[in-house]
């Protein structure tokens, strides 16, 4: 079948099982968007600006665990994408970028809408292509999806020149499966190591289990849950790692790290095992790596061998999916009772158990703790939370308990603001049957509200939920703490929200004091045929607690102020 | 202290671009980097020296694994192999002194391979610390200009640096440009 370059993208694209792409028309990529029309099986979202559709395309992976696909034109669309690959990358998220490049003959004059986008992307992709023959888009096509969802998964680039899209070329599908010429299959881990792991697993005393996003990339929720529960060994979960175990589930005690519970990173500090299952040991989560859990061994499992040792040195380093991994561990495993070291982190937690949202109880003001606890309350735990970076997230992450996986997106890694309006975008689209809520800040969200035009189009039901303290929270609070309060471009206007949603004919509330917080979520659930806004006016001076500050030892933790304290400082204040 | 290491990599456009980004994006300090053809005209091979320790040695290779492109790596400082440097030396020198160059050929087996009226150009091959011995030699009669090539590097006997048993050469035939 003598088929177009842009026609055969579209074949192959449907052979990959893509159903949804979100993109932005222009120049290069014409002969692709023309061939579109003739694919109907494939829906197309249109953005307002090209972050967006890989933002969306991120949002979505990360809710369906499939692989999510962009499409830019050249040059200023291809460069306007970074942003979204360099999060998709970080955060380890399956996504496939289709770019149109200038023709073949001209590429290296600088022609109108020409960038090196390939050269450009080279360190914030798992891999990209430049096709310079159509000849050879097939195979392309096929490899890009393989490197994307195998392994440790992550973006994936293919630049294609306007006369490769337009060449005819004659198509076949292969039958046989497509292979990478470097690549070993992982899944299960070496037997040797495992055994070694095993000893040190059925001999500890005190081990604590650090779960990652691995755990939700490589759907071993399961195997973890049995793992912790046979060995009774206590789980802190990283950022991404949340829904890895049901927060509700006694051996849970919740996030570790920079805005982590005193107790978890008591333990790691306490620890004579620490099992890293699908984590890399972020700055985020060790503060000092010279003070860095040093009564522990280690046994860290990832699928990528470069992560073993990177950070952290590995008593016992397993390279493998973590799933089999569990699978191998768990019938070798001793069933032990270690109820006094639980006991013990239940102590510690007992001690770091004041929280806002107690002592800020009804003083009439409204805080983000206050929306994002009642907003769990109100919504049963139960919704798939897309969150922006900043103060709200690392509250979301206190406040809102995940039970299942894959129930909270956050931009971890890189920490992008404007990742979570559009992510929520793509999650919804890609799980329409999931209650999608966007908790985002004043300020991240005036990064990408561009896209309030792109949920209405497409009816997206994702509910904004914008702490608004009209301040960047999260410099405001560094500055604060370590530039003694010189608020130095932290404090910050916006429009009215409500008035904006308006223009949008998006159903908009604004709430100022707790008792409207129920009001907005019943207001939420009145409007389900697209997306519905909801200005939170929060107070300004605001901090999260506790905190670890940057470069110092994981348990020196600036904790929270007593109940008192607090009342105090408020009375002060107003 | 430095590590060797080869690699066997893809022979396409782009692909040295690649590994250099690794190394400076995970700010790998690279002493030396060769890369040219093999017996097979879809691989090169690449030797890399760098400076550090033996953990980033490591780190080097694991990164380097991770390169779609990247069909094996392994290290050559942990096994017995033959590392070689060639480099061309212009030695300013008149004809009293050229008979002192000639002398310090024969010792470290160098060749002069042109002679000028003021200065000859002198090639050696050896180890890296044989040529810095004869190069510190030249610099007391003086150096006009120099060039290295970097070491090359192969493992001795069954020591080989071979694409994994399941290595699968792509499917379909492809040009062949040589833009490293």
């Amino acid at each position: 079948m003598k088929l177009t370059g842009a026609e055969i993208l579209w074949e192959c694209l449907l052979r990959e099982g893509v159903d949804l792409v979100f993109g932005y028309p222009g120049g290069a990529i014409l002969p692709a968007y023309d061939a579109m029309t003739k694919y109907k099986q494939i829906h197309h979202v249109l953005v307002r600006h090209e972050q967006g559709a890989v933002h969306m395309a991120d949002g979505y992976a990360r809710a369906t665990g499939k692989v999510g696909v962009a499409l830019a034109t050249s040059g200023p669309g291809a460069t306007n994408m970074v942003t979204g690959i360099a999060t998709a990358m970080l955060d380890s998220s399956p996504v496939v970028c289709i770019t149109g490049q200038v023709p073949t003959g001209v590429i290296g004059s600088d022609a109108f809408q020409e960038v090196d986008i390939t050269g450009i992307t080279i360190p914030i992709t798992k891999h990209n292509y430049l096709l310079t023959d159509v000849e050879e888009l097939v195979d392309t096509i096929r490899e890009a999806f393989h490197i994307a969802r195998t392994g440790r998964q992550g973006p994936v680039l293919i630049d294609i020149p306007k006369d490769v899209q337009i060449a005819i070329s004659d198509f076949k599908y292969p039958e046989e499966p497509i292979s990478v010429p470097s690549e070993l299959p992982i899944s299960k881990g070496d037997e040797a190591e495992v055994e070694a792991a095993i000893e040190l697993i059925n001999s500890a005393k005190r081990p604590f289990i650090l779960a990652g996003h691995g755990v939700s990339l490589s759907g071993a929720e399961k195997e973890l849950q049995e793992f912790s529960e046979l060995g009774h060994i206590p789980v802190g979960l990283t950022l991404l790692g949340k829904g890895a175990l049901a927060e509700g589930h006694p051996l849970c005690f919740g996030m570790m790290g920079m805005h982590g519970e005193a107790c978890v990173n008591h333990a790691i500090q306490e620890a004579d095992l620490l099992l890293a299952f699908g984590m890399r040991f972020d700055d985020r989560v060790t503060g000092d790596l010279k003070t860095y859990a040093l009564k522990s061994k280690k046994i860290h499992v990832d699928i990528d061998a470069a992560e073993i040792n990177k950070n952290v040195r590995a008593d016992v380093g397993i390279v493998g999916n973590l799933k089999d991994v569990l699978n191998q561990f768990i019938p070798m495993m001793k069933s032990i009772n270690r109820g006094a070291w639980i006991s013990q982190i239940r102590d510690w937690q007992k001690g770091t158990s004041v929280r806002e949202f107690y002592t800020r109880e009804s003083n009439g003001k409204l805080y983000a703790v206050h929306v994002i606890r009642d907003l769990w309350k109100l919504t049963g735990g139960d919704c798939l939370v897309v969150t922006d970076v900043g103060q709200h997230q690392m509250w979301e992450a206190q406040y809102y308990q995940h039970e299942r996986p894959r129930t909270l997106l956050t931009s971890g890694g890189l920490g992008t603001m404007g990742f979570g309006f559009p992510a929520a975008i793509g999650a919804k689209l890609g799980k329409p049957e999931e209650s999608v809520w966007a908790i985002v800040g004043d300020g991240g969200f005036q990064m990408t509200m561009t896209e309030l035009a792109t949920a209405v189009e497409q009816k997206a039901n994702v509910i904004i939920a914008i702490m608004n303290n009209r301040y960047l929270g999260m410099v405001r609070q560094w500055q604060e703490f370590f530039y003694e309060e010189r608020y130095s471009a932290s404090p910050m206007g916006s429009p009215d929200f409500c008035l904006l949603a308006d223009a949008y004919k998006v159903p908009n509330i604004r709430v100022t004091k707790r008792e409207e917080i129920a009001d907005s979520v019943a207001f939420a659930k009145e409007h389900s045929e697209g997306p519905v806004l909801i200005e939170y006016v929060v107070e300004k001076h605001d901090i999260v607690y506790p905190m670890v500050p940057a470069g110092a030892a994981l348990h020196k933790m600036i904790r929270r102020p007593l109940a008192e304290q607090v009342a105090e400082e408020e009375t002060v204040e107003s | 202290m430095k590590y060797s290491m080869s690699a066997l990599v893809e022979n396409k456009p782009g692909v040295l671009n690649r590994v250099a980004s690794l190394f400076r994006r995970r700010s790998f300090n690279i002493d030396s980097l060769t890369v040219g053809r093999t017996e097979d005209p879809e691989l090169s091979r690449m030797t890399i020296l760098i400076e550090g320790t033996e953990a980033v040695a490591r780190k080097v290779e694991k990164s380097l694994r991770k390169l779609p492109n990247v069909v094996q790596v392994e290290h050559l400082h942990d096994k017995p192999a033959v590392t070689r440097d060639l480099a061309l030396i212009k030695v300013a020198v008149d004809s009293q002194k050229r008979p002192e160059v000639m002398q310090l050929c024969d010792i470290f087996r160098g060749r002069v391979v042109d002679v000028a009226t003021d200065s000859v150009i002198v090639e050696i091959t050896g180890e890296e610390e044989k040529i810095e011995g004869f190069i510190e030699l030249l610099r007391q009669i003086g150096i006009v200009e120099m060039v290295r090539t970097g070491v090359v590097g192969m493992g001795r006997g069954n020591h080989t640096v071979v694409p994994t048993p399941g290595y699968k050469r792509r499917a379909a035939a492809r040009q062949h440009k040589n833009v490293l």
